[in-house]
Order: structure tokens, then C-alpha cells, then sequence
């Protein structure tokens, strides 16, 4: 007995020493030193445009080349034929690198107690050295948008590159204020005493403080030097000012109106997140310009009588009649599937290209960054990834090469150097 | 001849427990013997239900019917009591009622109570407590009794309304006397239900424990009854013993409820009573099947207020179905022959039971099969036929005086006499009062207009200018006091009035005086001019009686008419059949009789349905190893560290949605197992998908049994919270001691029942928990364990080797990567998540290269959902392992599909396409891995229970019964009906409330 163990011991050691040489956190890339050209790729834009064979160029992190195949070549060249290229996807209300273990409390960072906390930042407790952020890069998923999610106004979220030694590194902007509006209906019971909903009492005031709070601060904002200085009120400014987006977590058809007529008399546009219900009202959230994060692709209907496949024809819908919208996973390691809802909606009736705006350049546009993410068009960051074929679909979505601001950056994970760990004590491949 | 009579009826009064005179109660005072001989005259008398007699007498003497007819000698002295014109029932009973029994209140404590911390030598569960017994319980509630009065009863059989086994009930007169008066049948009833009551221990904490509970407590007194050697005494199983040979009473909350009791009552032998929810109607064949009687709520659903068209999207067809058929269960059933009687419990207002009543009766009841259920049957179903239910002689003078039919929605009752003493409910010469009067007061005329019902009129002053005034009206006997404010006028006195008035004995007349609020008095008088029109009055808009159609199950998507078997021929498409052949391109499959006939190329149809599937995919159905879909109340038995004992087959949810949502995502077929929150959990039940199908027609008949067992952070509580760190185990050390334990005295008990087979041990317990235990020692059961670390597969595989059996399956199993040598070793199966991880400290080290290193370890794999959304998507969830390690397409689709199928014992007839094999095939659009595939059939036996174009029919279909469900819900609300307000709604997620269940 005692012995087999120590011979096994003595195998993990080896295949450890012999076939894992990353770490379960990467190194970070380093800057772009020269410029690379991808060449013969199948181009997706990101914004419904397909190249077939293609021609791209980026240096210094930014793309300066990207059109039909031809031989202008700078720097190293990369042979893609026959691969698929694409923007690097976009994760919008996510907890990675906040949360690194859902269950254990010590390793979750995203609920910050009490009602009113737009002050608080998500990039300054976003971990660097999470072990689930490679295996989502993995994937695809090189952007992120780190969430607070707890109490009335959960905090201020940001846009993350995904490959970096600190959070600094990381930040790309603080973009948005995010409000869980209040439901009409509060559920009562937990998981081993399943309970019911009932009426939220409390509505009517929720809705009133919350209001209050919006109000007490667009006037604080709207002052020079408020005195005396809260930083509640002060952390709102940029969604006053236009600089920054008020996301509004609503999932329900009446939530949903209810946030948007409070934000007409505020003279804000918000971004609708969840939004289970847009479906019901695509035209109306097309013609007030109202865009919408749907974060429950891969969900049952919420309604027993709801088209059993309404979540996964809900981007369709929206596509329809004009609704900019992303799709989204909340959560940290699920969101190496991000590309699979996309595909499933597509399976359910976007184009594929359409499908993929809604992962890339959508997402980008929500988060007013599409001026450096979001597609492949020159003047934009390289964002960008070599896939094996179509990213959509699980069988191959295999990526070979991911950049990040032109850096080429490691897709080893901790989970790949389990596998070579263990491929290597059984022998096989 | 006289003499003898009065001594029989003597001798039958001694039979009885109460007595006209109270014999052993001293009296304080002067002895007053009445011998309460009335007779009724001229009345139509219902001897029984189905004996309307006309003109006809009733005699009653001491509190009995003495004679009820035509002609008879009607004794010189008895009390003449005109009621020509006036009907007589047999007063009625109510089977179901906890009157006069006060309420046990939980304690909530919040402890966790393992074992009974009662006092006393009763068993060890707090909720079996059949020692109760109504009857000492029991206390005359003059109130209570009133409300029951009102509406006709006369007796009530009533129990302590708390726990899973309630004691006895016991059937009482609602008269207002000392309790030894009123007891007609001391211990009547032996009363069960599937509520847990007033215990505050932690089992049963699942309706299947529940279930467990009440078989084991039924073989463990019957144990106790055998056991010669007296070793234990306990007063439950003394008293469960003894209630044996009573009626037994099951309350149910659902019509599955009452085929899961039913199930119970066949074990034991004994036919259950059920006293049921009101939804039979929509398992009509399965609820006539159990041959059970029926006690009935009447307590149909209001409409919903569905005026708001976001807040009536919150209401579910079979809500809005239910509203508009539930009035119709009666008539339902008893066209069925089903036996039933009536109780006014569960109702919102008692007092509106005589309204469903009759709206029961409109919705097709016959009026007779009506009075039966009131007044025969209950009698009947609880064995007092022979003292109560009908008038004919002997029996107890229980009976109400009406003014017209009961059935007539404006029938008053007048009186309800119960054992020969009289109730007064409306005065005896109580009229109809409604009608249009000319008042006049102070010079001045008015008009007075009374509405309403003739038991509570509503009364309007209206003046010459048409103007209108609500009075508030309250009437004693011929007495009549109005009160109401007039319009300001300068020129009266005041405005404010008072009259009182007396009535003339034509009724049509009132004439008395009136004070004004100065304190002025006036006389006044009104005289009827028009007499009350119910025509006139505004009469509420009664939806026309006429319901849709029925679904099976009886929710939305649900099937009109139960999918038949074809025969069928796919012709054309690529069939990917898990057997040798592999992928067969341009190929067909002939299915009959519920088989694939034939795999091949250019078969011909035979007689068959040819559906063209050319550019399609078909593969056999996917298997879910590790589903918690179509579950009623509770996932976990989790009161215990194991409950062997339980069965998730007690609780297979036939009307769960999510059957058909996993239907279209190509799933045939499920384990349905217990959840993970202790190390050995309940058995499972493997059942396929016949969407339509009663619950038992689900389970695949033939399947071996399985039983759910856990390790690791779940059965150790360890996301419990702070509370939870007192259930033993709460390491993996005593994990494995908690299996050890339990295996050694199941091989224990093992023996003894080996020996108790062979006839050689006499006294044998029978233990439900160690006897399913010992069915996986003895390789009759199969073990599917949640596990996920090493450490503890390892182990759990060491337990199994210690035992001489095997570990069937390690479902989750994400670190099998760690051991897959060991696993193959032991032969165990793999199910596992494609690529789940992170959600708690024990998968840290998962990886979604796991289901492609067992696999080539050449350990079956399996991928699950445990999840009934991802369910629906498994094919995309096996397309991972091409991603994650590179497998080929036919050994990732046997992941979902054959690999199970292997892992649940069921590859002999599922799991590939070959002939012989069961037709469960799936067509889909395209290469079923594909995350664009979407399946456009699923077959299961050979019958389509889901196709992609019915399904669109169906949402089509929906949309329409809905809008015809609001308009007349908008309707009813329209004419006054009271409405409920919708609210959000559970959706129907098992597993869904966190990483524990799973």
C-alpha cells in the first residue's frame, strides 16, 4: 500500500518535472517589440464583416492592417490558412478576478455590505493571479468587465485586460455605476426550504430611496465644489456627466419600465442588465436607444408557459428590431462559455456574424470602448485571436494564438497543466 | 308490539355513547325529563337522498326519528309543527374538520432534533403519533359549531389536525352540550397525512422520507406485534396496532398525492380514504383506479385579476385552466363512478360552501349523486349508516327545515336540528323582505329598495329626485331598524335618521316611528309596491359553464390526446447508431411497435409512416445520469446522515415542465436521483420522458435499482453555514466511518432476514434502510456517488472491496482524472460535468479534460446535467471533450447517450440504434454535436412526444386558451366575481437553489 503511493508520487514528480513548464498563472506578456502579420486567416470584423482570406498587420499594440489577402507583410509573419480570426471576446458583468472560489467567503470579493455603495471600485480588488482567468483567455475571452453585485447600488465596475502583473496594469477604465432596481416580488426561502415569492412591500420605498439618491447626487454633481463632500454622491458624477454608464440590473417586464422611466426623468440612458423580459418590449427599447446586457442565454424560461426556448431566441428578437445588446455570463469560470451562447443564439436564429457582434463589438459599443476593442479595424487595439475554426461551436473552438495589445499572450492554465500532469502519468496522449 | 318497539329503539340507544339524559351527572335542581316528540307536517321530506317524499310527516322522539311518510298515527301529544311547503334534509356530515381539537403550535426552536425528546414511551419520530386520540382532545366550540350549523351539518368527524400519523378522529354532534353528549363514535378514524406537523425533528425533512417513515412505522408495528418477547414497550406502535381495524383517512395535497397515499394502502393491504385537494379531475383514470373513496373540498379557485397584462403573464395556463374546470371535479369524477363526499374544509370562508356546492351541481352534478355526498355517503364512508344520513326510523334525529330546495341558490335554511334539538339559523317565519317600498316620513315620500339576498338584503332610500342612499338595515325577528343619512336640506330638521318598525304579519307592511338626530320623533310607514325582481337587480354576469379542453399533464405544452406508437420509417439521413456500423450515411431506421425493426439503406416502409429526414441527423436518445427533473417536494431526505430507506420513485412529478423542455434537447431518458446532502442518500428512479403519462408509466419497467450516495464538502456540511456543525460526519474520516457503520450492520441484518427467509428466525424486523443497504452487498443495487475528490473516490472504492460488491458509478467525479487507473480497476462508471469548476473548494483542482483522460483510461464515461436548463444541451456539453483532449465525435456522443445507458444497466434495449433496441431516436438538424444542431423529434418507444413544428402549434394553441382564459377572468371580475392578484411564480428548477442539491 505504502509503497504504491510513493511510487505514485514518484511518477506526478516526474511528469511535473519533465511536461509542465507553465505555471497555473502565466507570465504576463511582454509589450509588442516588432510588428506581426497574420496572414491568410478567415477575417470576422466583428461587426457582421467577414474577410475570407486576409491580411493582417498590428505593431506597437494597435492594428494598422487589416484587409483581403495581399503580400505587404511587416515583421513576423504568421501563417493562419485555413484558421478563423476574431476580436478577442468581451465578458460584460463578470466576477473574475473578484470571485476565485463561489463558495468559499474568504475568496469573494464582489458584495460589498450596506445599500448605497456607488463608491466602491471593482479594479482595485481584482486579482491578477486568479487561477480561472486563464482557462476563460483560454477560450477566447480577453477582455473583461469586473462587477460588484450586492445591495441597492452595488459599485463601480471596470474594463480589465486579461493578461497583466497588477491590477494597474489591468485597468482599462472605471466605466459604469451598477443598481439592482427593486422587484415587485421578493422570493422567501433558500435552497432546503424552498419558499415562495410574495408581493416586496418594501417596493414603492425602494424605489423611493433609490430615486432620492439619484436625485440628492445628479444635484451634488451638478454643483462646482459641493461641500461637504460625499463620496457617495461624488462617485456618480461620471454617469451625470456622460462619462461613464448607469447599469441597471431588472429582469422583470415591469422593472424594466419602471428603470427606464425613473432614468427619463433623470435625463440618463441606462444599460438594462439581465433584462429576461427585452423580448416583450424590443421596440420600445429600440426607439428610446436603450441597450441591454442579456446575462441568461443559458437559461429555462422564467414563465412555465414562455416558449421553452425563449432565452435562446431572446437575442433574435432583439437583433430584430434594433436592440444594440450583448450577451453576457455572470460569474467567473462559467465565462469561458461565452462563446457557446453566442452560438446558440445563433443555432436559434442570429447569423453567425450577428451571433459574434454580440460577444465583440456590441459589447464594446455598450461599454463606450469600441474605439479601441470590439473589431478588427486599423487604429484599434490587437485584440485579437487564431482559432482553430468557428469559435462558436465547441468542437473548435480550439484557440492558437491569443494577442492582447499585440503581446502574445500564454494560453496555459492551471487546468492544462493538470491534464499534462496526469496525461503524462498514464501515458497517454 | 308498541312496547317492544320503544325497547329496541331503548336498546340501540344504549349503543350508543351519548344519551338523551345525561345518566351518571348529578343534577343540580329539579329533574326536567322532556321526551321532545315534535312532528313536521306537510312537508317534502327527503327520507334519503334518493327518497323525495312529498307532503309527507316526519316524527321524532328522543332525539330520533320515530316515523317519516305519508300517512301515519300521529302520537296526541307531540309538538305540531306546520312545514307545509318547507323542505326536510337529513342534516349533513363533514368528514374532514379538526373542530373542537385545539391546534398544536410548532415551537421552532430551530434545533436539530434527531431523535424525539418527547417524554414519554412513544416512538422515535415526533410526527407518528397515532396514540392521539380526537376524542380526548376534544371540546365543544359553540362557535365553531355555528359556522358548520349554518350551513346544514350536523356532524363533523374531527381530528387533532398535526403530524404524519394523527391518531384517531372521532365523530361528534355539533350540538352546544357537555362533551359526553355529543360523541356519537368515539374512535371513528384512523387519520394519516404527508405534513410533518408540529416536530421540530430534523427527519422527515422530504415528502419521500415521509413516505419512508410511514412504511417502516407499518413494519415495525407489525413487528412489534409479533415480538414475543415484549423488548421494547412503545405506546405509538401499541396504538397504531389498535387503529388498524378503523377507517383510514389519508389527506392529500394533490391528485399525485393521492396515488402516492394509494400506493401505500396497497403495500399494507389496507384502502385508504382519501381526503383530496380538488384537482382529480385531471388524472381522472388514475384517481378512479385506486378504487379509494373521496372526501372533496369544495374550495374552487378565484378568478385571477388579470386586468394588468403583465401581472395575468404571472398566471399559468393549467392556474387559469384549473380555475375554470375545478368547479367541475365532482361531476367529473362521479361520471367516472368515483365515490366522494363533501367537506367545507380548505375552504377561504366556510360560508361559501353552499355556493360551490350549487355551482358544482351547475357544472353538472347531479342534484341527487349532490345530496348523497352531503349526507349518505359520509355516513357510509365512516360506518354510522346505521345512526346518521338519512330520516328513516331509528336513526338520529338530524335534519334541516329550508325553504326550498338546497339547491336553489335562494334557499334559506330555517333550522338545523341535531339530535332532536332544535337550531335556530333564520327565524322560522323568516321571508324574503326584498322589494321596492313607498316610505313615507315627515310628509314626505321616499322609496325604499332592498337587494341582496334574502338572508342579508342590502337596503337603498331612494327620494322622489332618483337620488340614492345606502341604509344600513338589521332585522330581529319581526323588528327592523333602518339608519341612514340624508342629503343636507335646509328645510328638514336634521339629516340624520333612525326608524324602527314593526312588521305586519302580510310582511308587506312596516309601520313605527323614527327620530331624527335632533332627537325629534316621527311616525313612519312603508308599503311594498313591487315585489323584489331578481330580473331587475343587476345581476352578475355569470360565465357561461363550459371548459377547455384537457391536457395531459395538465400544463401548458401538455397533450390533448396521449401520443400513440407509430410505425415509422425515417428514410435518408445520417444515422450515427453507437454500434459498430458507426455513422451510416443516406441510411434508414424502420420503427414498429415501439422497436427499431431495421438500420440500413432503401428499407422498405412495410405499412409504416415514411418521413423524410434527408440532410438529417438521427441518433438514439441521451440518457441524463444525473438528473433531479420531475421531483414533487424535496430533493433531499437530508434529516439523516442516511436515508437508504427512501425512494425517489415515491415522488416522480409527472406535470413537470421541464420534461418537455428536456425533450427537446433530444433527452429520452433520466436517472432521477436523490440530491447530495447526506453520505447515503434515497434510490432513484430511471424513467423516460412519456411526456403525458401518469408517474408510475414513466419509471422504464425492468430497470435495476439505484441508490444515490455523497461525499466530500455536501454531506459533510460544509456550505451550510455556521449552524450546521453537529450532524455527524463533518470530515471525510467520518465519512467513510458513516459507510463502514452502515455496511456492517446491514451484512448483520442481511443475515438475519436470510435466516427469517428460511423460516428459521420467527421474530424479524423488517428495517427498510439496512435492507436497501444490503441490496448493494448482495449486487441487487447500484451505487451513483457524488463525489469529487480523490482522496474520497479512493476510499468510497476500499468500502465497496471491503464489502465484496462494486461502486456502479462516481457521477461528478471531477478528480477521476487522479484516479482513472483505479477506476478502471474497480470497473466503476464515470458521469461527470463537461467543464465544471470553481464553485467550491473541493473542484479546485477540476479540469474539463476529465470525461477524455477516463475515457481513454477506458473507464465508461459519462457526461450529466444535474441541471434541468444545461439538461436540455447535453449534446453541446459531450462536444466538449473534442475541444478538451481531442475526442473523436462518435466517442463523445456516447457520453451521452450509450456510456449511461452502460452506467444504468439499460444497454441491453437503449443506448444505440440497432434492431430489437428500444425506438428512443432523436432527429436532428444537423451533426448533433454542433452547437448550431436543434433537434426536430424525439421519440421515445416509437411514440413522438416532441416535434419542433407541433411545438410551434402548441405556443400557438397556448396563446389562444389563454386569451379566451383572460377574457372570461376579465368577465367574471366584471360581474363582481372577487378575484386574487397574481403573483411571480417558482419556476420549476430542481437543483437550481445552489451547489448543494446536486
Amino acid at each position: 500500500m505504502k509503497r504504491i503511493k510513493i511510487i505514485g508520487l514518484v511518477i506526478i514528480m516526474t511528469a511535473a518535472f519533465k511536461f509542465v513548464n507553465a505555471q497555473d498563472v502565466p507570465m504576463p506578456a511582454p509589450a509588442q517589440k516588432e510588428a506581426i502579420t497574420l496572414q491568410g486567416g478567415r477575417l470576422h470584423v466583428g461587426n457582421g464583416l467577414v474577410i475570407e482570406k486576409s491580411t493582417i498587420i498590428f505593431e506597437s499594440g494597435k492594428i494598422i492592417g487589416a484587409s483581403n489577402f495581399n503580400s505587404n507583410t511587416k515583421g513576423r509573419v504568421i501563417d493562419v490558412s485555413g484558421k478563423d480570426i476574431y476580436p478577442g471576446l468581451i465578458a460584460t458583468s463578470s466576477e473574475l478576478g473578484l470571485v476565485e472560489i463561489e463558495a468559499v467567503r474568504s475568496t469573494r470579493d464582489v458584495n460589498e455590505v450596506g445599500l448605497i455603495n456607488s463608491n466602491v471600485r471593482a479594479s482595485i480588488a481584482y486579482n491578477t493571479d486568479s487561477r480561472t482567468t486563464p482557462t476563460v483567455r483560454f477560450n477566447g475571452v480577453l477582455t473583461s468587465q469586473v462587477t460588484p453585485n450586492s445591495g441597492r447600488i452595488s459599485g463601480t465596475s471596470s474594463v480589465m485586460q486579461m493578461d497583466a502583473w497588477n491590477w494597474e496594469d489591468a485597468l482599462m477604465k472605471d466605466d459604469g455605476v451598477w443598481i439592482d432596481f427593486p422587484n415587485l416580488f421578493s422570493y422567501t426561502g433558500w435552497w432546503a426550504e424552498p419558499g415562495s415569492f410574495e408581493k416586496n412591500k418594501e417596493y414603492d420605498n425602494q424605489l423611493n430611496e433609490l430615486k432620492s439618491f439619484l436625485l440628492e447626487s445628479k444635484a451634488y454633481c451638478e454643483k462646482k465644489d459641493p461641500l461637504p463632500i460625499n463620496l457617495k454622491y461624488g462617485a456618480m458624477r461620471g454617469v451625470f456627466s456622460g462619462a461613464m454608464n448607469l447599469y441597471i440590473r431588472a429582469g422583470g417586464i415591469k422593472e424594466m419600465k419602471s428603470a427606464i422611466s425613473m432614468c427619463e426623468e433623470l435625463g440618463i440612458k441606462p444599460v438594462l442588465v439581465g433584462a429576461d423580459d427585452a423580448y416583450l418590449m424590443a421596440d420600445e427599447l429600440a426607439s428610446k436607444k436603450i441597450s441591454v446586457i442579456l446575462d441568461k442565454c443559458h437559461s429555462l424560461p422564467s414563465r412555465t408557459d414562455d416558449d421553452i426556448q425563449q432565452n435562446y431566441k431572446t437575442p433574435t428578437i432583439l437583433q430584430k428590431a434594433g436592440v444594440l445588446f450583448c450577451i453576457s455570463i455572470s460569474g467567473s469560470w462559467q465565462t469561458r462559455n461565452l462563446a457557446f451562447e453566442a452560438g446558440t443564439a445563433a443555432a436559434f436564429g442570429l447569423t453567425k456574424e450577428e451571433a459574434l457582434a454580440t460577444i465583440t463589438s456590441n459589447p464594446a459599443k455598450i461599454l463606450k470602448m469600441d474605439n479601441k476593442i470590439g473589431t478588427i479595424e486599423i487604429g484599434k487595439n490587437a485584440t485579437l485571436l487564431v482559432c482553430e475554426g468557428d469559435i462558436m461551436d465547441m468542437r473548435t473552438n480550439k484557440i492558437e494564438f491569443a494577442f492582447i495589445e499585440g503581446r502574445e499572450i500564454s494560453l496555459g492554465n492551471k487546468q492544462l497543466d493538470l491534464f499534462h500532469k496526469f496525461a503524462a502519468k498514464y501515458e497517454i496522449k | 308490539m308498541r312496547k317492544n318497539i320503544l325497547f329496541c329503539l331503548l336498546l340501540i340507544s344504549c349503543t350508543f355513547l351519548w344519551g338523551q339524559q345525561m345518566i351518571t351527572f348529578p343534577k343540580n335542581g329539579v329533574d326536567e325529563p322532556k321526551s321532545g316528540l315534535y312532528v313536521f307536517m306537510n312537508a317534502t321530506i327527503f327520507l334519503d337522498y334518493k327518497t323525495k317524499l312529498e307532503h309527507a310527516n316526519l316524527l321524532i322522539k328522543d332525539g330520533k326519528v320515530m316515523n317519516c311518510g305519508g300517512v301515519f298515527e300521529i302520537p296526541s301529544d307531540a309538538i305540531k309543527v306546520d312545514a307545509t311547503g318547507q323542505f326536510i334534509y337529513p342534516s349533513f356530515i363533514d368528514l374532514y374538520s379538526s373542530y373542537g381539537e385545539e391546534p398544536i403550535s410548532k415551537k421552532n426552536t430551530g434545533s436539530n432534533e434527531y431523535i424525539s425528546n418527547k417524554k414519554g414511551a412513544f416512538g422515535w419520530n415526533e410526527s407518528i403519533k397515532p396514540e392521539i386520540q380526537g376524542v380526548e382532545n376534544f371540546a365543544v366550540d359553540r362557535k365553531k359549531a355555528e359556522e358548520y350549523l349554518k350551513l346544514g351539518f350536523g356532524v363533523v368527524l374531527t381530528h387533532m389536525n398535526d403530524g404524519i400519523a394523527r391518531g384517531t378522529g372521532t365523530l361528534v354532534n355539533l350540538n352546544d352540550k357537555r362533551e359526553n353528549e355529543v360523541v356519537l363514535k368515539d374512535i371513528a378514524s384512523n387519520q394519516f397525512s404527508f405534513k410533518k406537523g408540529s416536530s421540530e425533528q430534523s427527519y422527515p425533512s422530504s415528502q419521500m422520507g415521509t413516505i419512508a417513515l410511514i412504511r417502516q412505522t407499518f413494519y415495525d408495528a407489525l413487528w412489534y406485534k409479533s415480538d414475543n418477547e415484549k423488548r421494547e414497550y412503545n405506546l405509538s406502535l401499541e396504538s397504531w396496532n389498535k387503529n388498524q381495524n378503523l377507517v383510514q383517512i389519508f389527506e392529500t395535497n394533490d391528485k399525485l398525492d393521492v396515488l402516492r397515499a394509494d400506493k401505500i394502502g396497497d403495500e399494507f393491504g389496507i384502502q385508504f380514504l382519501f381526503k383530496s385537494s380538488g384537482d382529480e379531475y385531471q388524472r381522472v383514470k388514475e384517481i378512479k383506479e385506486t378504487n379509494g373513496k373521496f372526501i372533496l373540498p369544495l374550495n374552487f379557485p378565484k378568478p385571477y385579476d388579470v386586468e394588468d397584462p403583465y401581472d395575468a403573464m404571472m398566471v399559468s395556463l393549467a392556474d387559469m385552466k384549473n380555475w375554470e374546470m375545478a368547479p367541475a371535479n365532482p361531476f367529473l369524477l362521479q361520471k367516472e363512478l368515483v365515490d366522494f363526499c363533501f367537506t367545507s374544509s380548505d375552504l377561504e370562508k366556510r360560508e361559501e360552501f353552499l355556493t360551490n356546492l350549487r355551482k358544482a351541481v351547475e357544472y353538472g352534478l347531479p342534484e341527487e349523486y349532490a345530496l348523497k355526498a352531503l349526507t349518505f355517503n359520509p355516513s357510509m364512508f365512516i360506518k354510522a349508516l346505521d345512526i346518521v344520513g338519512t330520516l328513516e326510523r331509528g336513526k338520529q334525529a338530524n335534519f334541516i327545515i329550508t325553504s326550498k330546495s338546497i339547491f336553489d341558490k335562494d334557499c334559506i335554511i330555517y333550522q338545523n336540528w341535531v339530535q332532536g334539538e332544535k337550531h335556530l339559523i333564520n327565524n322560522y317565519d323568516f321571508k324574503d323582505l326584498r322589494g321596492t317600498y313607498k316610505l313615507a316620513m315627515n310628509g314626505e315620500t321616499y322609496y325604499l329598495l332592498s337587494n341582496g339576498t334574502a338572508e342579508l338584503p342590502v337596503v337603498e332610500l331612494m327620494s322622489a329626485d332618483s337620488t340614492k342612499i345606502k341604509a344600513t338595515y338589521l332585522r330581529t325577528g319581526n323588528l327592523i331598524s333602518l339608519n341612514f343619512n340624508l342629503p343636507y336640506k335646509e328645510d328638514t330638521v336634521s339629516n340624520f335618521y333612525l326608524l324602527m318598525a314593526t312588521l305586519s304579519s302580510d310582511l308587506n307592511n312596516w309601520t313605527g316611528t323614527a327620530q331624527s338626530k335632533t332627537g325629534k320623533w316621527f311616525t313612519w310607514s312603508a308599503t311594498k309596491i313591487f315585489p323584489y325582481d331578481d330580473k331587475s337587480d343587476k345581476k352578475p354576469i355569470v360565465p357561461k359553464i363550459e371548459w377547455g379542453k384537457m391536457l395531459y399533464p395538465f400544463v401548458a405544452y401538455g397533450n390533448e390526446n396521449l401520443p400513440q406508437s407509430e410505425n415509422v420509417l425515417f428514410k435518408n439521413a445520417t444515422i450515427w447508431t453507437n454500434e459498430k456500423e458507426g455513422v451510416l450515411k443516406n441510411a434508414d431506421v424502420l420503427v414498429m411497435n415501439g422497436k427499431v425493426m431495421k438500420v440500413g439503406v432503401a428499407i422498405s416502409p412495410v405499412g409504416a409512416k415514411v418521413i423524410d429526414a434527408t440532410g438529417k441527423y438521427i441518433t438514439c436518445g441521451i440518457i441524463d445520469e444525473h438528473s433531479h427533473i420531475c421531483i414533487s417536494n424535496g430533493v433531499n431526505e437530508g434529516g439523516q446522515a442516511s436515508s437508504s430507506e427512501v425512494q425517489i420513485g415515491d415522488q416522480v412529478n409527472s406535470e413537470d415542465i421541464n420534461m418537455y423542455r428536456q425533450l427537446s434537447g433530444g433527452v429520452v431518458a433520466a436517472q432521477l436521483l436523490h440530491g447530495s446532502a447526506n453520505p447515503i442518500g434515497g434510490q432513484s428512479a430511471l424513467i423516460k420522458l412519456r411526456w403525458g403519462l401518469a408517474p408510475e408509466q414513466m419509471k422504464i419497467t425492468g430497470a435495476v435499482g439505484f441508490i444515490k450516495f455523497a461525499l466530500g464538502e455536501n454531506v459533510k456540511q460544509s456550505n451550510w453555514g455556521d449552524r450546521s456543525v453537529t450532524r455527524f460526519p463533518q470530515t471525510r474520516m467520518g465519512v467513510e466511518q458513516v459507510y463502514i457503520n452502515y455496511f456492517t450492520k446491514a451484512v448483520q441484518y442481511d443475515l438475519m432476514a436470510k435466516k427469517k427467509a428460511m423460516g428459521a428466525l420467527i421474530n424479524f424486523r423488517r428495517d427498510l434502510e439496512l435492507e436497501a443497504l444490503a441490496e448493494i452487498v448482495n449486487k441487487k443495487r447500484f451505487i451513483s456517488c457524488h463525489s469529487y475528490v480523490q482522496s474520497e473516490i479512493n476510499m468510497l472504492m476500499h468500502v465497496a472491496d471491503t464489502f465484496g460488491f462494486k461502486v456502479n458509478t462516481f457521477t461528478h467525479i471531477l478528480e477521476g482524472y487522479k484516479v482513472a487507473d483505479k477506476m478502471k480497476a474497480h470497473g466503476v462508471s464515470a458521469s461527470t460535468f463537461a467543464d465544471w469548476w470553481g464553485y467550491k473548494y473541493e473542484v479546485i483542482d477540476a479540469i474539463p479534460y476529465n470525461a477524455y483522460i477516463l475515457q481513454k483510461m477506458g473507464v465508461n464515461t459519462c457526461i450529466n446535467s444535474d441541471d434541468a436548463e444545461m439538461g436540455r444541451r447535453l449534446n453541446q456539453e459531450a462536444a466538449k471533450s473534442i475541444k478538451y483532449g481531442g475526442m473523436s465525435e462518435e466517442e463523445a456522443w456516447k457520453m451521452v447517450t450509450l456510456n449511461p445507458a452502460i452506467a444504468l444497466h439499460l444497454d441491453a434495449h437503449m443506448g444505440s440504434i440497432k434492431a430489437g433496441k428500444d425506438a428512443d431516436l432523436v432527429v436532428w438538424s444537423e451533426n448533433p454535436l454542433s452547437v448550431y444542431a436543434q433537434v426536430e423529434k424525439t421519440m421515445i418507444d416509437g411514440v413522438i412526444y416532441y416535434d419542433k413544428i407541433l411545438d410551434a402549434q402548441k405556443r400557438e394553441e397556448i396563446n389562444d386558451e389563454r386569451t379566451r382564459l383572460l377574457q372570461k377572468m376579465l368577465e367574471a371580475k366584471k360581474g363582481g366575481v372577487p378575484t386574487q392578484k397574481p403573483v411571480k411564480k417558482i419556476p420549476e428548477h430542481n437543483g437550481c437553489m445552489g451547489f448543494e442539491t446536486d
